[in-house]
């Protein structure tokens, strides 16, 4: 029997795991880590921000906070506000990421989650706009990874799905007299969401196996990654499958299918957080 | 002077070469691929495409026969009018092959518009981008057509996406063919 080491023969220690169906930390080739969502003032921690949600998929931590401003509309979109998300990857989340610009990891991540918004049409620009021409809200989306261990895409989206619903606008009239805008601090409306993007990441591993919700280890021994966000009516919103090991439709077939089953999960969980949260 | 209205994309390759060190991998050859906008520096959404290109380009190229060196591409964007992921993919395999480098398979870019009737277009020009439901990009593999890169714009059904890769692969033939004429003129002549 050959001792096989984990630091010295990462893939080979996983092949050992794969060939009976299982991974290392004791999980199914389906089976995604335990998911926490915290939403809100009292049990996530942002007060200044007008919507913010903690995400924990394992040891992998997102925080996003979502801040509403003022802004006029561009000009040949007078009726369309703005929602601007930025994904950051600070040092401190793991040893790859160097403190400075973003990185390629970041600035794909963000454009990843600029096109799920878009894409899903979970949030209407035209229902951001207050006033045509003149007034809108400006939607900044910060999501901050504070641990990263793997799946960053599908924690991002929850998170950002969670802190959106939390959101409450403020309503806004403009003074027709000043032609001022006028911010009623005390008459809040909850944000328009409506659909519910979840995002379902694979890691393929020698070409043939899929295996769900990879940690950093994983993605590091992986040929591939394949990520699949739907919406609650089956719709595909992307199928984000940047290079990597080349697939069969069928195999793209068998993750859409778990990431229809996954979505049914995380809804679930997030009505039951919505729930507990808003005062009866 | 090219003809208006034509997606093109310049693509250059450099490899494989001496690596700076913070870059080299001890195993494998490190590739790095440069995206460049007609207009404008490069944002967001050129990183993006870089890590779509760069991943795929590193599924095919056998960087294990070159370790320690660095194989460099660099895309330039001339014109767009539609379909322009799709021609940056079909730059990269040419350049690919025309500097010679050991793949394990060729790939091309197909881009499938699904129409608000549902009918499948590929191919198609900007115009028809904008009025499409969903613009679908893939990467298919010359080995058994298996898909490379998938990338999606708007939303679509699963069986849509099933139905517009089945047009890619379909779509997919044409594009090897034209391969095969375009790099057998070339050496024809000298």
């Amino acid at each position: 029997l050959s001792i096989c080491s984990r630091t010295v023969e990462p893939l080979e220690y996983y092949r050992r795991f794969l060939k009976e169906n299982c991974r290392p930390d004791g999980r199914e080739l389906g089976e995604f880590r335990t998911t926490t969502v915290n939403i809100g003032k009292c049990l996530c921690s942002i007060t200044t921000a007008d919507g913010s949600a903690l995400v924990k998929l394992g040891n992998t931590t997102v925080i996003c906070g979502v801040k509403a401003e003022l802004a006029a509309p561009a000009v040949d979109s007078a009726n369309k506000g703005y929602i601007v998300p930025n994904v950051e990857l600070p040092s401190l989340c793991a040893e790859r990421f160097r403190s400075g610009p973003p990185g390629e990891e970041a600035q794909a991540a963000s454009q990843f989650i600029a096109d799920v918004i878009e894409n899903s049409q979970m949030i209407v620009k035209e229902d951001l706009c207050i006033t045509n021409g003149k007034l809108a809200w400006v939607l900044y989306c910060d999501i901050i990874c504070l641990d990263y261990d793997g799946n960053l895409l599908d924690a991002s989206v929850f998170a950002l799905l969670a802190a959106l619903k939390n959101v409450q606008l403020p309503s806004v009239t403009i003074n027709e007299e000043t032609g001022l805008s006028e911010v009623n601090l005390k008459k809040k409306n909850p944000l328009i969401i409506r659909k519910y993007p979840v995002a379902t990441s694979f890691a393929v591993f020698d070409d043939t196996l899929l295996i769900v919700d990879p940690t950093a280890e994983e993605e590091d021994l992986a040929t591939g990654t394949v990520t699949i966000v739907t919406d609650e009516e089956g719709r595909l919103c992307s199928v984000h499958k940047p290079g990597g090991s080349p697939l069969t439709g069928a195999k793209l077939q068998d993750c859409v299918t778990r990431a229809i089953t996954r979505h049914k999960e995380v809804k679930k969980l997030i009505d039951k957080v919505i729930k507990s949260i808003t005062p009866k | 002077p090219l003809p208006p209205g034509d997606t093109s994309v310049l693509a250059g390759l450099y490899g494989p070469a001496e690596a700076k060190v913070s870059k080299e991998l001890p195993d494998r050859a490190a590739l790095e691929v440069l995206l460049r906008p007609k207009v404008g520096l490069p944002g967001v959404m050129e990183r993006s495409r870089e890590q779509l290109l760069r991943q795929t380009c590193e599924a095919v190229v056998l960087g294990v026969l070159h370790p320690r060196t660095a194989i460099t591409l660099v895309l330039q964007v001339l014109s767009d009018a539609g379909s322009l992921l799709s021609c940056c993919l079909n730059a990269a395999c040419m350049a690919l092959l025309d500097a010679g480098l050991p793949l394990t398979t060729l790939f091309c870019g197909v881009t499938c518009a699904l129409q608000p009737d549902g009918t499948i277009l590929l191919d198609p020009t900007a115009r028809q981008e904008q009025e499409a439901r969903a613009i679908l990009t893939f990467a298919i593999a010359r080995s058994e057509r298996k898909v490379l890169m998938a990338n999606t714009k708007g939303s679509c059904s699963v069986e849509e996406m099933q139905q517009c890769l089945a047009a890619a692969q379909r779509a997919a033939d044409t594009i090897f063919q034209f391969y095969r004429d375009s790099v057998r003129r070339r050496y024809s002549k000298s």
